[in-house]
This record gives C-alpha cells, sequence and structure tokens, in this order.
C-alpha cells in the first residue's frame, strides 16, 4: 500500500515551499450512512514537518478540514537534498509517517 | 418513445441556423453527416461564448466562470485525482495472474491512446469505450471485471487519460452504415427530452452552460468528456463516464441505463466525435 | 456583506454575549500570567475544538481575544463552488508569528484549523476547509504574544456536511 502522505517540496534560494496531500476520509461524525446510521468522526488531528531535527510546522485539525486534507506553506533553512519528514496521527490513534527530499 | 423533432430542432436551433447558412445539406434531416454536425455544434459553442478559448472547453463549468476558475486553479496545484492517478498507474503496471498486462491489450501499450475512444469496432458492429475495452482486457486475462462508474475503472482511466494530456480527441466514422446509424442513435439520445423533469442532455448542457442549476454551474457538452474522469466533490470521490451519464439522468429525474448499454456507448461516439480536435484534458476535477 | 435574516438577529446575540462573558474574564485576572499560547503548548487543543461558537473557540483556545488587522491577508472565494473544499489562505506581514488559525463561525464546531509557525517558518498558510452553509470566515494569527483578525464572508451554495 502506497503512503498517504503524497509531499512536494521545492527549495528556491533560501525558501522551501512544502505541498502537502493526504488520503484520508475526515469523517465529521455528523453524516449518516446509506442506512441512515452515524458515520463516525475519524480525522487527522495533528500533522507535523521536521526538518533537520526541528518542527517547522505543525497542524492541529478538526473535522472541518477536508476531505484528502491539502496544506502548503514555506519555511527557511533548508537546502536541496535535505530531507523532510512528514508524520499525521488520526483520532482514533492511526498514524503514517513519510519523508521527502528537498528538490 | 417518439423522437421529438421540433424539440431537436429548438434545442439546437441556432446550431442549425449557423451550419444551413454554410452547409445546405443539413437540411436534408434524413441524411447523416457528422462531418457537419460536428462543425455546426462547435460553432455554436464558439459563437456564444466568444471569449472562450477554443481548447478551454474542456474545463468544463471552469471555462464559464473567473471566481471558480481561480478555485480550480489553486485546486489544481495539488489536485484531488491524485491519488486515483497514482493507483491507476500502478495497477496498471501490473500483471494480471497470468503474467500479462493492461499493455498488452491495447494499441501503443495503452500510452496516450485514450483520444482514439470510443472507437466503432467494424466487425462486432458496436462502439468500443475505454472502460469497456479495460474490462473485456481483464476478462480475456481470466480477471472479473470492474464497476464502471468508479474506483479501480477511475482510476485505470484516470491514468491513461493523464498519458494523453493534450493529445487532440480524434474519434473515426468508419464507412459503415453501423457506425452512422450509432452515431445518429447518440445524437438522438442526447437530445431527446426525458424523466420527470422533461430535460434532455442539451437542455443543460447546449442551451444553459454558465448557468446555474439551482447551486450547479452548467458544463458545456462541447469537450464535456475530454475530462473524464473526473473528481467531483459532490462525489467526494472519482467517477468514470458512464457515472456521469447515470447521474444526469438520475438528477433529471429519469431512469439511468446500465452503464456501458448501447445507448450510453452511442451518446459518448457522438458527443466524443463532436469535440474532434480539442485537447484531451482529463483526469479532471469538478465541484 | 452582512444579511441579517433568519437566525442570524438570535445567533449574533448570543455570540455578543460570549464575548462580553470573556472580556469579564479576563478582566477579573489582571494579574494573571498571559493566557498560555497556542505555540507555547504543544498538546491538541481539544477543548478549543469542542466549542461551538467562534467567541468561545477562540477564547479555548487563546484564552483573549483578537484586534483586527490589515496585516492578516485572509484570502476565500466569495462563492464557494462546493462547501466540502472551499480554498483558504493567509498571508501576513506580521513579525514573530507564532501561531496561525481558521474558525468558520456558522459550523456545528467553529474552529477548523490551527496551524503552529516555528521560527523561520514563513508566516502563511493555504488550505482546504468544510464550510456547511454561508458563514464568517475568521482568521486568527498570533504575533509576538498579540492576536489580529481578518474576517470575510464566504457564501456556501452546496454545504459540506452532506454526502
Amino acid at each position: 500500500m502506497a503512503s498517504s502522505i503524497r509531499v512536494r517540496a521545492t527549495s528556491n534560494g533560501d525558501i522551501t515551499e512544502v505541498q502537502t496531500l493526504i488520503q484520508h476520509p475526515m469523517d465529521t461524525g455528523l453524516v449518516k450512512d446509506s442506512k441512515g446510521e452515524l458515520i463516525p468522526a475519524h480525522f487527522i488531528q495533528e500533522l507535523k514537518f521536521e526538518c533537520n531535527g526541528k518542527d517547522v510546522f505543525v497542524a492541529n485539525w478538526g473535522t472541518a478540514v477536508s476531505k484528502d486534507p491539502y496544506v502548503k506553506f514555506s519555511f527557511k533553512g533548508a537546502k536541496k537534498g535535505d530531507e523532510l519528514k512528514i508524520s499525521w496521527t488520526d483520532n482514533k490513534g492511526a498514524s503514517d509517517t513519510t519523508t521527502a527530499k528537498i528538490a | 418513445m417518439k423522437t421529438p423533432f421540433s424539440l431537436l430542432l429548438g434545442s439546437v436551433g441556432a446550431a442549425l441556423v449557423a451550419c444551413a447558412l454554410t452547409s445546405p445539406r443539413v437540411v436534408a434531416a434524413d441524411k447523416v453527416d457528422p462531418v457537419a454536425d460536428a462543425k455546426a455544434f462547435q460553432n455554436f459553442f464558439f459563437q456564444k461564448f466568444p471569449n472562450v478559448k477554443r481548447e478551454d472547453f474542456v474545463n468544463g463549468p471552469y471555462s464559464m466562470n473567473e471566481d471558480m476558475k481561480r478555485q480550480w486553479q489553486e485546486k489544481e496545484e495539488f489536485p484531488p485525482y491524485e491519488f486515483a492517478l497514482d493507483a491507476g498507474k500502478e495497477m496498471f503496471a501490473t500483471p494480471f495472474k497470468n503474467g500479462k498486462t493492461y499493455a498488452d491489450c491495447f494499441p501503443n501499450g495503452g500510452i496516450g491512446i485514450r483520444q482514439n475512444y470510443p472507437y466503432f469496432d467494424t466487425k462486432e458492429g458496436k462502439v468500443i469505450t475505454l472502460e469497456l475495452a479495460l474490462n473485456r482486457c481483464r476478462e480475456a486475462n481470466g480477471e472479473a471485471p470492474y464497476s464502471y462508474v468508479k474506483d479501480e475503472m477511475a482510476s485505470l482511466t484516470a491514468y491513461m487519460a493523464y498519458t494523453s494530456r493534450g493529445k487532440p480527441m480524434d474519434i473515426k466514422i468508419p464507412d459503415d452504415p453501423r457506425a452512422l446509424e450509432a452515431f445518429e442513435n447518440g445524437k438522438r439520445y442526447f437530445y431527446t427530452r426525458r424523466g420527470q423533469m422533461n430535460f434532455s442532455c442539451a437542455s443543460c448542457h447546449v442551451q444553459s452552460p454558465g448557468e446555474r442549476i439551482r447551486a450547479e454551474t452548467l458544463a458545456p457538452a462541447l469537450g464535456i468528456l475530454n475530462a473524464m474522469p473526473i473528481y467531483r466533490s459532490e462525489w467526494s470521490g472519482m467517477g468514470t463516464t458512464s457515472r456521469r451519464f447515470v447521474t444526469c439522468n438520475s438528477q433529471t429525474r429519469a431512469v439511468p441505463l446500465e452503464p456501458q448499454s448501447d445507448e450510453y456507448r452511442d451518446v459518448e461516439y457522438f458527443l466524443s466525435y463532436v469535440a474532434n480536435g480539442l485537447p484531451i484534458s482529463g483526469p479532471g476535477a469538478r465541484p | 456583506m452582512t444579511t441579517t435574516t433568519g437566525p442570524h438577529p438570535t445567533r449574533r446575540l448570543i455570540l455578543l454575549g460570549a464575548a462580553s462573558v470573556a472580556l469579564i474574564g479576563l478582566g477579573n485576572l489582571p494579574f494573571a500570567a498571559r493566557p498560555a499560547s497556542a505555540a507555547a503548548n504543544d498538546k491538541y487543543p481539544e477543548e478549543a475544538f469542542k466549542q461551538k461558537s467562534e467567541a468561545d473557540a477562540i477564547k479555548a483556545l487563546y484564552g483573549r481575544t483578537a484586534e483586527p488587522s490589515d496585516k492578516v491577508k485572509l484570502d476565500a472565494p466569495e462563492i464557494a463552488e462546493n462547501g466540502g473544499v472551499v480554498p483558504v489562505s493567509v498571508t501576513t506581514t506580521l513579525d514573530k508569528v507564532t501561531s496561525i488559525s481558521f474558525f468558520v463561525a456558522e459550523n456545528p464546531y467553529a474552529l477548523a484549523a490551527s496551524y503552529r509557525i516555528a521560527d523561520g517558518t514563513i508566516p502563511g498558510v493555504a488550505n482546504r476547509l468544510k464550510m456547511a452553509k454561508t458563514t464568517k470566515l475568521v482568521a486568527i494569527v498570533e504575533a509576538d504574544g498579540k492576536l489580529y483578525s481578518a474576517t470575510k464572508e464566504v457564501k456556501v451554495t452546496v454545504g459540506g456536511c452532506g454526502g
């Protein structure tokens, strides 16, 4: 099974731009399925970006983040070839991690 | 069902007028002339939307509305069909149990050929769509067919469309009366009103592209299939051409047909042919 | 644009009520330590995500209120093509930014996302949020211990909480 995390990290001078798309249902717990039963809430709570041993960006999410969440940000201090570690955990305790080389 | 001739004339009135000026043959309604039809169809849209670039029609409602276009461009930075595309690429490369692959079933190993589908098979005397060809490929290799509407089928067609992006749609109508009949059947289906709301496909997608129907902005019929398959936010997922036809029917409260029924295959043949020359843009993202 | 039809007036009152309670609350604690900032706190802000109104959520997350600032640029569509996927982003020219948060006032739970911005990270973020209906969207930037906000109305015709 492929990773749930897709990352594009590109360096432009001193600034690295990071875009991430994660495969996750982000169920709100307020929607009913076709049988009329509530689909329990299932959503990513924390998404962390680590580079050179430092958390550069941490997301805390609720249920109002869209299905297959997307986030974009930029940070300084990294260069091409550095590794960016991305990890998430959801409200059911599931998690996933991946690393991406900055291009 | 009676052919509503007057309705047909009504919904393509402008197109017919436009083309009657250049091509008097069209007046003879008993003669099937796909070349003239395609020309009239395209000219109708080009004249109705003089500010839309021709190759932009394949972007559906986003070609019609600037604010929506901007939201779409932001989404395209990391498009929601990305996962389906990756899955499709992997599936396409994974051999069947017998060791063969999808590539063995298609010309050019299946790469960059989306623009040639559907085609008319003169041996069988029927229209063969890409979705149909994929399932036949599976069955010929001892694998169970996939659902036509979403999931694996959408992933596979997403990948095949992606390898064909930018190539102009290139549908052929061979010199075979059955091919002309399939085209004509598809055209008839497209312009025939049906269902509780008494809508034809053309009521929305020829007469009213860019208008809102309830909350949704209607896509132009021209190039609508060039973007297939699509990730629809409304579906929270991917859907194929089959799914698009089924939901169009059910949204107008008509009874949807079976995916890949003859009528759907014919209407796909018609709609793809009249979009000849416009680029493949699939997989697409839609509201 | 502000249209006050339907349940809006009542809701406004409730929101105002909550805000004044928050202010009184702060007024009563003049010598208390600065409320813990989101950035200083590594824990998932469970309580803030449970609050229904944006005023309560802001209070639970930051413990104080924000002042509007034109240095916070909030970008969101006027009409969302689909409430389930609304592209929203914030940029700011403020210095020493430690966090950025998004509140969707009309959602069942107002707090949508909160981002901790490290030193050296550009203060800005783009994400995609769900909006249940036409709503006020609030972005808060925490900079040098103070809160700054920007607000925008987003019209939603197809809600983000359906199937």
